[in-house]
Order: structure tokens, then C-alpha cells, then sequence
């Protein structure tokens, strides 16, 4: 499929022009995007520009970048430079940000054409884009069916093949969840390794940028050009991106791949049956499967539901509508503080502004968030035994395939259960993705995770290449 | 240890102090912005400075390496360190929370010594960021609350602070006074800041609480806006008599922050402990642990300056004065001790090159325009009582003034010569004869007269009387 390694070797081939290619893929919007809701804003004018800049390069006989003329979307959470960011909250309705996120800079200087910003729940708070002030996407495959979260919108444009390929955060789940719920590839890379200068905070220290696409090649592509070290970023690691390309056909014989024998509960047997195939799959490429116990996994999700809107509730503290976004007037400051938060943040952001409020204050701060911490230590703890035993585990991304709109937003509680195999990897800071592996009786796509340890993408990226062959 | 400190009733009053300092670095704590004082307002921002969505901090090397000056001169440890958030809303703080160092601060351990060997421990002197500015217009109190409106300036957000903690070792309103003074004088030596209280970039909390000897200490008030190092010293008795006053007519003191008010001289509630924001601490997720290296701190150590207290020293054991007194202090806060060195070593009068500096280079700054040995003439020619100490005031004015020169020309010029002690004699005796009433009178103790005898001896001397040789004589007549 590799449509994004395609469309560069067509436009520097000349085969093709990135006019044809972003007229293409604007044409598929215009047919769709009223009923998927993808994007929040589609800058077809701006990337009209862009194409014709990369097309006269092209003629010209200049050097174009790793994405020349690649038609890609932003989730609504990165900067873009005088183009509005919202993520999907009324608050910050109207806001154009002044400056680039670094990925933003990165994906232009490769060539990259940037086609519009992409719907998200809230803040990157959900798992079914629900939760977005501007209303849900669709899944393409089923419009009936939400495309996951909280990066919905980047999962849903590739999926429907508006763009090649999309960038999403993933501080929970929100880039592997969606990625398979729409039948794409999504990577969560090791904590660090893409820079978050430009990206709006969830949660600090769990939030990190990936792609969104077609297949794992697109996805090694993409990667390699939004990794490395950023100086805008303290917590970015100083190390160059890492060659994931050149990696991708060496298979996995003799790899060691863990079997996790304690996974929580409550998974659907249609994914189960698929994970099992995945072992299949890699014993057959000359793998061995080696059992892993990870008895901390049980906690992550409680954790992570500490951790994650503790830093939430620091991070959007500063939206009271003075300097930018929407702001509700009132008799006062105080009251105008406070009619702009009422009507500006969405009920699932409150609820997490309240919980993190809560887990950090006097008094409370050792038994939830304190406490939080200490699982965040014992997981990676977890995973560091077991990668002395295997070089990669496989885990379901999601327990169930695309769900129902509707069929979880009574239920907090239920939704978040969609982050139970994801989390635990933003707690260590390990790389995942999720790769299409087969579909379920309802015949929607169900993904495979691949996780490795610390820095370990290329591991993770054969792994990846070999599932994606053998499904 | 002075008297308008002193407590009834055996209260003893104990003081610790918070100073901020804003760091004298280019760019501020966390970002590229320019660091300084008094541009246009919003002028010196950018997406860091503003808290806008996406930008994050990233640490300011100089900054660190300043703190690490701070710390070492206070003779602190200097650690690996964290920093924490700490969330706190107002309208001047653009991210909704603080960056500053909590649990782990850069410099830990410290102490700085006053005069009289007093030694003060430093707790600890953390990294932090500064907040915007606010200025509220309308309604009475000049706060927030009741204003009409507020005017936000954020070219202070984020700039480079250091707050330095003491312990609680000051126990007189005089000490806190050289503390405050001391430290500034660090800050300046080691180039941390330029620590100008009356422009903010030195800023002094003041704990105050008193108990009686031998029992645990009193439940202290912290004192915000005290601006000025004479303040410091009446916020603390002000507020050490509040709560003297209190106790003593059955009340309690609560502990709480009270803010100064230098025109009534008076200190009143800001808020108490139950108003007290809780600041929800946690580690700063976007940024990484600061782990200064071995070689680093060895360097920035290797690199500080000979601090105040010991060019006191050295230049008091020169000269002959106190090293605790004023013209120690005020020459070496001024950079000019290197100055009298070299005046003395060009052969000046030691005690007589220091007084003259301290008194008639106030504007003249490290590397006054008098030639040392131009300096160093005139306190020979006073010291050999070639003209007296009145004509040497005037002829050092001459010579600042002309830049320098020959002094014995000078001297010549404006037609001095000292008087020997005879001459001077006859002149005391004829003014004694001239002014009786004024002579009796002193006789009879009345000090005041002697100005009248002397001032008849300038006179008639036309200036050239040396004012305490004739003061000697008219006591040695009296005495007769």
C-alpha cells in the first residue's frame, strides 16, 4: 500500500505532480468529510500552495525532502502558525498560535503538505472523539461506529484516505486505540524521541507526537523524519532519530516475543482469537514466544487516571480567558474567569481539572497521586524484567473493536477501560504501535500492539513489518 | 545589641529573612526573551514568557551558573536539584503556576557572617522564575481587589530569581539590617545581580515572631513589601512590638502575612494561614533533573571573586580602621579598595587614603580618575602638617575636579601653608581676648562656646588654622 513511500517516488520520479496529489486527496475530502468529521479545519488553499512550491522544486531540478508533496494532517493540538488550534475546546475557539510546533517545522522542511487540523476529543481527553466541543468524527468504516480517541480525527482522514498520512499524540492510547479502531498504523514512540515543543499539553510527561498510516514502511518513513533531538524540548532525549527504514525486511527469526500470561480481563474473544494468530504468525517467521508476567499491570489504569489529570489540571489552569481564546464577559474578573471556564471546557475536562485537583492537593497528595507514582516505578519496573527475557510483547491495542456511539458516555468508567492495554507503555516511556491484524465478526479491524523497551523502534518496527506481512 | 530593638519584659525577637534577587543574566530563566529592566511594557516576551499552549520551558545555563555563584559565596552545598510547579492563580502568572525548586534546591547548608563573628545560617538560595508585573488602577488600596481596572506587564515573567532563605539566627532589627546589607554587597562582589531594592530586583521577606528565652519560639508573621534596607529594620520593630504588645495584653499572635506600609510605618493583615493558597507542588514534568557536574562547580568556586567580608579585612588590617566600620564597608562595596591599595602603595598616609576615598569618591566608581600617587601626595601633605585637614578637604576637592595634579602646587595656588604651633598660640590667645563672654562660658562647660572661639581663629587665620590643632589648644587652656 506504502502510499506515502509512493506518492514521494512518484512526485520526484515526475510520474506524477503534488498538485495532482493533494487535488486527489481535497476531491476525497469534499466526497466524505460531511459525513466523517475528520478535521476540524481543511487549509485546501494553503496546501494547494505548498504543492505548486514542491511541484516548480521538482522542475527546477532542486533537492526535495523525505515527503515531498505528501498530503498529511495535524491533529488539532499542535501549533501551526497564524492557523487556528483548538483542540476541539471552545476555550480556545479563534486562537492562532504565533509560532510552529517542531514537528509542524520538521514535516514543512521535508515537504510535507499540511491539508488541514484534525478532530479530537477535548483536549486529548477520550477514546471515541465524543468528547470534541465541535462534535464527533465517524469511523470510516462504519459511521455508525466511533474511530476511537482521542486522536480520532488523524486516524479517521487516513483511514478514509484523505490524507497519506496524520500525526496524533498519544498520552494514554490516543494514536494505537484509534489507529486500530480504523484499521491504520499508529505509533507511540519512546518518551523523547518527537519533539512535544508546540504540542498543547495534556499530560506533560506521558503526551508524545506519532504517525498515523497505511502501512508500517509509511509509518517508518514518517517517523524518522519528525524524530530527533529538539533543544525547544528539555525532556526530548539527544540522540539522532533512529534508522527504522532500512530495518524493516529483516524479519524476526530467532526474536524472543512475550506472551503476556496475566492480562487484564474483559478483552473480546474476536481480539483474543487475532492475538493468538499473531503468535502463530511469528512462530511461524522463526520467532520464539516466551511467557511474560507484568503483575503490575493492574494498577496502571488507576494510575494513570491519577497521574494524568493531576498534570491536566496544572496544564489548563492558565485557560481564563484573558490573553487568548474565547472569553465569556462578566460583571468581574472573578466571574469572568469563571463563566469562561463553565462554558468553555467540555464535562470529561472538567471531571479530570476536578480529579487531578484533587489527587494533588494537601492532604491527598500521598495516597492518590503519591502513590500513582510508586505504580508508574513498579511497572517499568515490570517491563525491565521482562525485556530481559523477550525483545518485544504483543498485546491487544483495544479489548473490543470500533464501538457504538453512545454505548460509553453514561459510562466514564467504561471508556476508559479502552486504554487498559495502552497505558502502561505511557507510564514507562516505551515505544508501541498497533498494527491491522485481521477483523472481527462485525468485521471491523482489530489491531495487534507491538511493545518494546526504551529506544527499542527498531525492534519494534521488524516486529511490526512481519505482523503487517503476515496478516 | 541596639537600643531600639531591645523588648520589654524579657521578649527576645527572633527574625528570619526570604530574599529574592533577580539574576543579572541576558535572557530569562526559561526562554530567549531579554532580561531587563525598564523597556516598554510586553516588550521582552515570547511564547515561553506568555504560557501559550505548547511552549515549554527550557533552562537557562548563566542563570544556574549565578545561583551556583550565590550558593557558593554563602558557603552553601551546591546539590543536583529538581524543580516543581507551583500552582497558584493570578492574573500575573501566565502559566497558572511557578516555576521553583522545592524539596530539592540547588544550594543547601550555608551561612553568612555579620560583624562580631554573628553567624547567620542559609538554609537554602533555590532557582525560580519571577511573575509578570501588575499595576491596578482605581479604588483605594492599590490592590486588585476593588481596582477598576489592572495593566499586566510581562517583561518580568520569567525572569531568573534566586530566593535566599535564612534560618531563624537574627535576633535584633540592627542584624537583619547587615544581613540584608551584607548579602547585597555578595551579590554585587560575585556579579549575580545588580540587586537594586528600589527597582525590584532585590526583594526582602521578613519573618518576625518573639518568645522569652528557653522557650520554643513565638508564632511568626511573615512581612511582605519592605523595599528598602532601612525598612527592613522598622517593619521588624514595628511588627516586633505588635506582637510584644499583643501577647502581653492577652491576645495571640496568628501566624500570617502582613504587608508593610512605609508611609504610616505600620504593618496589617494581608491574608491568614486559613486564606493560604494551597499550592498543589509537583514535579515539573517538563523539565529534567538538574545535575550540575563536579568539574562545574569546581570551576564556578575556582572563578568567584575575594569576597566583601575578606577585602574588609584585608583593607581594614591595612589601613588601621574597623572592619566592621562604615569606610571599610562603603569603599569595598564601591570596588575601590584595590584603589587605596595602590594609593598606599604609592607611599600615602594608609588611614587618611582610606577615609578620603570613603568620603570624596562616592561618584568616582572602581577606578577613580585621581592618579593614586596625586592621592597619595595629599595625605602626606596632611599627615606632615604641611596644611590642615580643612585645607586638605578643600585642595581633594581641587583635585577631583582637575582629574589630579600636583598637590604642592595646588597647596601653593590657593596660598596654603600650615601654621606652626606658636603663630597659632597667639591667634588663640588674641581670639580669647576678643570674645570673653564666649571664652567664660566655655570655662563653664558650655561646649557651644567653643564655636565662636574657633570660628574667631579661621578668621583671623584666614582658613589656614588647622580647626583641631586650635580645638586642642583652646582645651589644654581651659584645663590650665
Amino acid at each position: 500500500m506504502h502510499k506515502l513511500v509512493e506518492i514521494v517516488a512518484g512526485i520526484t520520479s515526475g510520474s506524477t505532480t503534488a498538485t495532482a496529489v493533494v487535488e486527489e486527496h481535497l476531491a476525497r475530502i469534499k466526497a466524505r468529510e460531511g459525513e466523517i468529521h475528520a478535521f476540524n479545519l481543511v487549509t485546501a488553499e494553503q496546501a494547494r500552495k505548498d504543492a505548486a512550491k514542491i511541484d516548480e522544486d521538482v522542475k527546477a531540478g532542486k533537492v526535495v525532502g523525505a515527503l515531498a508533496g505528501v498530503p498529511i494532517a495535524l491533529k488539532d493540538n499542535m501549533c501551526t502558525r497564524g492557523v487556528e488550534t483548538t483542540c476541539s475546546s471552545k476555550i480556545l475557539q479563534g486562537w492562532k498560535p504565533p509560532y510552529d510546533a517542531t514537528v509542524v517545522t520538521k514535516l514543512r522542511n521535508a515537504g510535507a503538505v499540511i491539508v488541514g487540523k484534525t478532530n479530537l476529543d477535548e483536549f486529548a481527553m477520550g477514546s471515541s472523539t465524543e468528547n470534541s466541543a465541535f462534535g464527533p468524527t465517524k469511523n470510516p468504516l462504519d459511521i455508525s461506529r466511533v474511530p476511537g480517541g482521542s486522536s480520532g480525527g488523524s486516524a479517521a482522514a487516513v483511514s478514509a484516505g484523505f490524507v497519506a498520512a496524520s500525526l496524533g499524540s498519544d498520552t494514554g492510547g490516543s494514536i494505537r486505540q484509534p489507529a486500530a479502531l480504523c484499521g491504520v498504523v499508529g505509533v507511540k514512540p519512546t518518551y523523547g524521541t518527537v519533539s512535544r515543543y508546540g504540542l498543547v499539553a495534556f499530560a506533560s510527561s506521558l503526551d508524545q507526537v506519532g504517525p498515523f498510516t497505511s502501512d508500517v514502511r509509511d509509518a517508518a518513513t514518517l517517523l524518522e523524519v519528525i524524530s530527533g533531538h529538539d533543544p525547544m524540548d528539555s525532556t526530548s532525549i539527544p540522540q539522532p532519530a533512529a534508522s527504522l527504514v532500512s530495518v524493516l525486511d529483516q524479519g524476526v527469526k530467532g526474536m524472543r516475543i512475550g506472551r503476556v500470561t496475566d492480562l487484564p480481563e474483559g478483552c473480546e474473544p474476536d481480539v483474543l482469537e487475532r492475538l493468538e494468530a499473531a503468535f502463530d504468525a511469528m512462530r511461524n517467521a522463526g520467532a520464539t514466544i516466551v511467557d511474560v508476567k507484568l503483575p503490575s499491570l493492574q494498577y496502571c489504569l488507576t494510575a494513570y487516571y491519577l497521574i494524568a489529570p493531576a498534570e491536566a489540571s496544572s496544564n489548563l489552569a492558565r485557560y481564563d480567558g484573558v490573553r487568548y481564546g474565547n472569553r465569556v464577559d462578566s460583571a468581574d474578573l472573578n466571574a469572568m474567569y469563571a463563566a469562561t471556564r463553565e462554558s468553555g471546557f467540555g464535562e470529561e475536562v472538567k471531571r479530570r481539572i476536578m480529579l487531578g485537583t484533587y489527587a494533588l492537593s494537601a492532604g491527598y497528595f500521598d495516597a492518590y497521586y503519591g502513590k500513582a507514582l510508586k505504580v508508574r516505578r513498579l511497572i517499568s519496573d515490570d517491563f525491565a524484567r521482562a525485556y530481559q527475557d523477550v525483545d518485544v510483547i504483543l498485546t491487544p491495542t483495544s479489548p473490543s473493536t470500533a464501538f457504538k456511539f453512545g454505548s460509553k458516555t453514561d459510562n466514564p468508567l467504561a471508556m476508559y477501560l479502552c486504554d487498559v492495554f495502552t497505558i502502561p507503555t505511557n507510564l514507562a516511556g516505551h515505544p508501541a504501535m498497533s498494527v491491522p491484524f485481521g477483523v472481527g465478526s462485525d468485521s471491523m479491524p482489530i489491531g495487534i500492539q507491538v511493545l518494546a523497551t526504551t529506544m527499542g523502534e527498531q525492534t519494534m518496527f521488524k516486529v511490526a513489518a512481519e505482523l503487517e506481512r503476515a496478516s | 545589641m541596639s537600643d531600639n530593638t531591645t523588648l520589654p519584659n524579657g521578649w527576645q525577637l527572633v527574625v528570619g529573612l526570604e530574599v529574592h534577587v533577580e539574576l543579572a543574566t541576558k535572557t530569562k530563566m526559561f526562554s530567549a526573551s531579554t532580561n531587563r529592566f525598564g523597556d516598554e511594557p510586553n516588550t521582552n516576551i515570547d511564547p515561553v514568557t506568555l504560557g501559550l499552549p505548547g511552549a515549554l520551558p527550557v533552562l537557562n545555563k548563566h542563570a544556574v551558573e549565578l545561583a551556583m555563584r550565590i550558593g557558593l559565596a554563602l558557603n552553601c552545598k551546591v546539590q543536583p536539584c529538581t524543580f516543581h510547579r507551583k500552582n497558584y492563580f493570578y492574573p500575573d502568572l501566565p502559566k497558572a503556576y511557578q516555576i521553583t525548586q522545592y524539596d530539592h534546591p540547588l544550594n543547601v547548608d550555608g551561612f553568612l557572617m555579620l560583624p562580631g563573628d554573628v553567624r547567620i545560617g542559609i538554609e537554602r538560595a533555590h532557582l525560580e522564575e519571577d511573575t509578570g508585573k501588575s499595576t491596578h488602577f482605581g479604588g483605594s488600596s492599590g490592590r486588585i481587589h476593588g481596582s477598576d481596572y489592572s495593566l499586566l506587564d510581562y517583561n518580568r515573567a520569567g525572569v531568573p530569581l534566586v530566593e535566599i532563605v535564612s534560618r531563624p539566627d537574627i535576633r535584633t532589627s540592627e542584624q537583619a539590617r547587615q544581613y540584608v546589607a551584607e548579602l547585597r554587597a555578595i551579590l554585587l562582589a560575585v556579579g549575580a545581580s545588580d540587586a537594586k531594592m528600589e527597582e525590584g530586583s532585590m526583594r526582602c521577606d521578613v519573618n518576625v515572631s518573639v518568645h522569652k528565652a528557653g522557650t520554643p519560639f513565638g508564632t511568626r508573621c511573615e512581612i511582605k513589601n519592605v523595599n528598602s534596607i532601612r525598612s527592613v529594620g522598622r517593619a521588624i520593630d514595628y511588627e516586633a512590638r505588635r506582637q510584644v504588645d499583643l501577647i502581653e495584653s492577652g491576645g495571640t499572635v496568628r501566624q500570617e502575612t502582613r504587608h508593610w506600609d512605609d508611609a504610616t510605618g505600620r504593618t496589617e493583615t494581608l491574608r491568614t494561614k486559613e486564606d493560604a493558597d494551597d499550592y498543589r507542588y509537583f514535579l515539573e514534568p517538563d523539565l529534567v533533573p538538574l545535575v550540575p557536574e563536579q568539574s562545574w562547580i569546581d570551576q564556578v568556586r575556582a572563578e568567584l571573586p575575594v569576597l566583601p567580608a575578606r577585602r574588609r579585612n584585608a583593607l581594614a588590617e591595612l589601613c588601621g580602621v574597623d572592619k566592621d566600620g562604615e569606610s571599610a564597608f562603603v569603599v569595598v562595596e564601591r570596588g575601590q579598595d584595590e584603589y587605596v591599595v595602590e594609593v598606599i602603595n604609592c607611599g600615602g598616609d594608609p588611614r587618611r587614603s582610606v577615609i578620603y576615598v570613603q568620603q570624596a569618591f562616592a561618584e568616582q566608581g572602581p577606578k577613580p580618575k585621581v592618579p593614586a600617587r596625586d592621592l597619595a601626595a595629599l595625605t602626606i601633605l596632611e599627615r606632615d602638617a604641611k596644611v590642615t585637614s580643612t585645607q586638605a578637604k578643600t585642595l581633594l576637592t581641587d583635585l577631583i575636579e582637575a582629574g589630579g595634579g600636583d598637590v604642592v602646587a595646588m597647596a601653593a595656588k590657593r596660598g596654603f601653608e600650615a601654621l606652626d604651633t606658636g603663630a597659632l598660640e597667639a591667634m588663640v590667645d588674641a581670639a580669647i581676648a576678643a570674645e570673653p563672654g564666649a571664652w567664660q562660658k566655655y570655662c563653664a562647660g558650655e561646649e557651644k562656646a567653643l564655636g565662636a572661639l574657633v570660628g574667631a581663629i579661621m578668621k583671623s587665620s584666614k582658613g589656614k588654622a588647622d580647626g583641631k590643632a586650635v580645638t586642642a589648644i583652646l582645651q589644654s587652656k581651659r584645663k590650665k
